[in-house]
């Protein structure tokens, strides 16, 4: 499973995109999707929010991932 | 025919074009918005700024607002338009507008429009200062 990071995600991570590869350790719902980022980088716990899109759109903790979705982490936006 | 909606995230924004975007004949009156880059932000000066985009979805939640637009005030037309990449101080990085038969819609509109893809449309903001560099909006 690929995840997209952007603004400061992608800095807090170091890299554009995050992988999960081993199967017991892919995130099955954004709910548990977040846990596991803020476990392994506390920075994400200091956000002002952070919010997960799937097939580009917000998406609620409770909605299920699938390997084949597309799935972005989205930090506080800042546009205009 | 042009679209009565314009969604555009382009390098760089030519503000001269908006009024013949917007313009139209049933149309009694045009509001723009044009958010541009200010030179100081809690006393400090900024060198530039820069823009990053989720592209796909930054268009789509555009899209959205506009179309809510659209239908709340009866808008004629509508065009939502961001900058991405390096932006130095003056430059303009978003442009809203709209067109309808009385002015209360459209400026009723325009503030809708850029407040709302100011909370939605996935779009980051870069301060460049001159020893740091800070997201907006990132921290509490």
């Amino acid at each position: 499973m690929e995840v997209l990071l952007f603004g400061i995600a992608k800095d807090i991570v170091g890299e554009s995109q995050l992988q999960f590869t081993e199967s017991d350790k892919v995130p099955s719902s954004v709910s548990e999707l977040k846990r596991m980022i803020s476990e392994t980088y506390p920075e994400f716990g200091k956000l002002t929010s952070l919010a997960v899109a799937v097939n580009s759109e917000y998406a609620e903790d409770n909605v299920p991932l699938d390997r084949n979705d597309e799935i972005a982490i989205i930090p506080p936006v800042s546009g205009g | 025919m042009v679209d009565k909606k314009v969604i555009e995230i382009v390098d760089r924004i030519d503000t001269s074009q908006v009024f013949s975007e917007l313009s139209d004949a049933q149309s009694g009156g045009i509001c723009v918005f044009v958010g541009t880059v200010r030179e100081f932000t809690q006393g400090e000066e900024v060198v530039s700024l820069e823009f990053e985009t989720y592209k796909k979805m930054a268009i789509k939640e555009m899209d959205k607002i506009a179309s809510d637009a659209v239908e709340k005030w009866s808008l004629n037309k509508v065009i939502i338009r961001h900058a991405i990449g390096l932006k130095k101080v003056e430059e303009p990085v978003v442009v809203v507008g709209a067109s309808s038969a009385h002015r209360d819609a459209c400026f009723e509109a325009c503030r809708y429009l850029i407040d709302t893809l100011k909370e939605t449309v996935p779009i980051w903001k870069k301060e460049m200062f001159e020893n740091k560099t800070v997201w907006v909006s990132a921290h509490p």
